[in-house]
């Protein structure tokens, strides 16, 4: 990737500039991150501790449970100490009897003191503790699996969706999608997902334009992908989503079964699903502490502005996005490698000098993070229904990919917005990506944009607007300019949004044995 | 002339390209079956120009060939949409220039129905289809309620809004719940205000039909496939260009 670098002469003093404003952007934020806390927070901790399963009506009892803690004595203490002090005062001998006792309404929880709650606080970093070692022997098994089976030859890798809703469909598509020449299967989450407040449970079979998220599927389908990196000699990614108002819970479910990748924005719930502002910023967190943990690379969403702005005028607030995205993973504790930051091919074909204009974007991101491997995301909006010019935008989104040594390039469809892809579809579009990176793969070693050509001024001139942005949002905060429209022209005051309720300030007696733990090994 | 043929290129040469797979490995067999199927398409002789497998059990093929169909173009029915079909810009433009403010919209899924998916696809910035959803237009102010919404909660919420449309998602319904609940909804904002002030009401979902309106007590239904500018476009029919007639000289 190191190759593809530095053919912008940026001006490193600007750079530095734009992360330091980055930085003070952010800081305020993880600041509030580390003063609240959200009902899914704390079950992500009962989950890391083993407790799973759901009951008659499919209510995951980390829900029943955290429900019955929070009405005996709150959320913002955590749940850790009330119900370890629960298990520790015998009312049952393990977590999943306390969670059906919680259940039934025959246990009282409440706020252990001194002694008793310096023994809730050690028995519960040894049950989260536990959890932990279990991601962490995920994480050997992948480096294991990556040892023996291999990366894929080339880069960038080539990212594949399925989404049939029912997890016995998407297996053989996924498996077929490898050998096709899929590195990276998505699995997209059924429509809704994002705003349940609850992972639902068990293999599902039916969901609305993707299948649901649940421990069972991402168990089925890690297994079934492992079986095609056997068979296939290259180890096959699996990718979903760590969104919404789960988010803590599902990156944990996504540490213990394996998963690899992980859709994984700062902004994305607040701005597209209108959640709560404080909620995503303090669910992110957490997750992003999991994935750090896990070896799982995330997967910003910048390209999800470009669908409701212009990309042309709103290029700077992708560059923008990206540098906070960057900052935040990073004081999760996230590596470099870990960062598949978005970006797509969205400006009007119309447009004069459409190309060069992408292709000075895809380079200002590749030169501003060298070390990330950046997610390219294809055109969407300019997706007519006429398949054959969609055709074509798509061996010109590819070449920038080519060109711009992109790390992970999702592969566009001729029949985007028509239908879901079809078998067709999808193996002509990886035709389109075989051409392409086998006729063009290595034309950045003999493309040099002009120092003071279109490019090049087109790259300065978006990192000189993102640091005008930056410097506007270090001085009225970062809520205050997401509550302005700021991002994808959406507004979202940090006092309003779903899953509000669901978030606490943390009190003196806060603790949370997962955040003390992570915290530690960073 | 009513009756046309396809142009290739000469008048009444009938050729039709297309493109299909079929679920059988790539041999001469796989090609004559292909044959076949365009020939009972009514495309003879049938040329295929392009047969790949992919993988072991399935074929890809392209197919040219004259169609022996004719078409007659007074024969053609359309059903054409009694409103006109708006860009976001046109709504927003028609919404500031007639009404002078924004126009309000509540929606919600009402009764025990927690699939939001209906709901948030034609209200959501994300949208459907390639559509933006409603909170894209700046003249719109959209309240989107979210599940399990009772009727009474939806009906004091559209007064505290002053709402100008409801819009109510049904998506996943057991015993024509869906139907019973829509009459519920539809019978309270008749109570709750007088005919003249009431909020234009919509329902949506998959397993209404748009000729149901009338039996659910609303002014119009929209079902599988609708798009958030379909909506927008006839919202602003309802409540903006018919309430207060485009003044030819602005």
């Amino acid at each position: 990737m190191t190759r593809a670098v530095k053919k912008l002469d940026l001006d490193p003093v600007t750079v530095r500039k734009a992360r330091s404003l980055a930085r003070k952007a952010g800081r305020p934020i993880v600041n509030l991150a580390k003063q609240h806390t959200t009902v899914s927070v704390e079950r992500a901790v009962l989950r890391l501790a083993g407790l799973a399963g759901a009951d008659s009506e499919g209510i995951p009892w980390v829900n029943r449970l955290a429900d019955t803690v929070r009405a005996d004595v709150g959320l913002e203490h955590g749940f850790a100490l009330p119900v370890w002090d629960a298990l520790l005062r015998g009312e049952a001998e393990d977590l999943n009897v306390l969670a059906q006792k919680a259940a039934s309404g025959s246990v009282t929880f409440r706020l252990p003191e001194g002694r008793d709650a310096q023994r809730a606080r050690t028995a519960a970093r040894k049950a989260a503790a536990g959890g932990l070692k279990l991601i962490d022997g995920r994480r050997r098994e992948r480096d294991r699996l990556i040892k023996k089976h291999g990366d894929p030859e080339q880069r960038p890798w080539i990212y594949l969706i399925v989404a049939t809703g029912d997890i016995y469909e998407d297996i053989p598509q996924a498996q077929a999608a490898a050998r096709a020449g899929a590195d990276i299967i998505a699995v997209i989450r059924s429509t809704g997902q994002s705003l349940l407040d609850y992972v639902p449970e068990g293999a599902t079979r039916e969901g609305f334009a993707g299948t649901y998220a649940t421990q069972e599927n991402f168990r089925l389908m890690r297994a079934a992908l492992d079986e095609s990196s056997r068979e296939l000699g290259r180890y096959i990614r699996l990718t979903n989503y760590a969104s919404g108002l789960c988010m803590p819970e599902i990156a944990t479910l996504a540490g213990l079964q394996r998963l690899d990748m992980m859709l994984n924005d700062s902004m994305y719930g607040i701005l597209f699903r209108d959640i709560n502002p404080i909620r995503t910023f303090v669910d992110q967190r957490f997750s992003r502490q999991i994935h750090a943990r896990a070896g799982i690379i995330i997967n910003t969403g910048e390209d999800n502005y470009l669908t409701t702005a212009d990309a042309v005028d709103a290029a700077h607030t992708v560059t923008v996005s990206q540098l906070l995205n960057e900052y935040f993973a990073k004081e999760a504790g996230l590596e470099d490698w870990q960062l598949g930051l978005g970006h797509a091919f969205e400006i009007t074909p119309e447009i004069p000098d459409s190309f060069r204009m992408e292709l000075a974007h895809a380079m200002l991101a590749r030169q501003l993070f060298p070390d990330a491997p950046l997610k390219w995301m294809p055109p969407t909006r300019h997706m007519t229904g006429d398949v054959f010019r969609g055709y074509l935008l798509d061996g010109f989104f590819n070449l920038v990919g080519a060109m711009t040594g992109q790390g992970i390039l999702l592969v566009g469809m001729m029949t985007e917005a028509v239908v879901t892809p079809w078998i067709s579809d999808r193996d002509l579009a990886l035709q389109n990506v075989r051409y392409v990176l086998g006729a063009a793969g290595n034309l950045h070693e003999d493309f040099h944009p002009a120092p003071d050509g279109f490019i090049a001024n087109r790259a300065r001139q978006v990192l000189g607007e993102s640091i005008d942005l930056l410097d506007r949002i270090v001085d009225e905060g970062l809520l205050n300019a997401i509550g302005d429209g700021t991002f994808g022209l959406m507004k979202r005051p940090q006092d309003a949004g779903r899953g509000l309720e669901g978030v606490a300030r943390r009190s003196g007696e806060y603790y949370n044995p997962a955040i003390e733990l992570l915290e530690e090994a960073q | 002339m009513s009756i046309i043929r396809p142009y290739g290129d000469t008048t009444g040469d009938g050729m039709v390209q297309m493109s299909f797979t079929l679920p059988i490995a790539h041999d001469k067999r796989a090609e004559g079956a292909a044959i076949q199927l365009a020939n009972k398409m009514g495309m003879d002789p049938a040329l295929v120009v392009h047969a790949k497998p992919m993988g072991p059990d399935f074929t890809f093929f392209v197919v040219y060939g004259p169609v022996n169909h004719l078409v007659d173009t007074d024969k053609v029915e359309v059903i054409e949409r009694d409103y006109p079909l708006l860009t976001p810009k046109e709504v927003n433009l028609s919404v500031r220039k007639h009404l002078r403010r924004r126009l309000t919209i509540v929606g919600a899924c009402i009764g025990t129905d927690a699939h939001t998916v209906g709901i948030d696809a034609i209200m959501n910035i994300k949208g459907f289809a390639g559509e933006k959803g409603l909170e894209y237009y700046r003249e719109l102010k959209v309240v989107n309620l979210g599940a399990q919404v009772a009727v009474p909660e939806l009906v004091r919420r559209a007064k505290a809004e002053k709402a100008d449309a409801i819009l109510v998602s049904q998506v996943v319904t057991q015993r024509e719940a869906h139907v019973l609940n829509t009459k519920e909804m539809s019978a309270a904002f008749r109570e709750a205000y007088a005919e003249n002030a009431r909020p234009v009401l919509v329902a949506g979902g998959p397993r209404f039909t748009e000729q149901m309106a009338d039996e659910l007590g609303v002014d119009r239904v929209f079902g599988r496939g609708t798009t958030p500018g379909e909506v927008a476009s006839y919202l602003v029919d309802a409540l903006v260009t018919k309430r207060q007639p485009v003044k030819r000289s602005a």
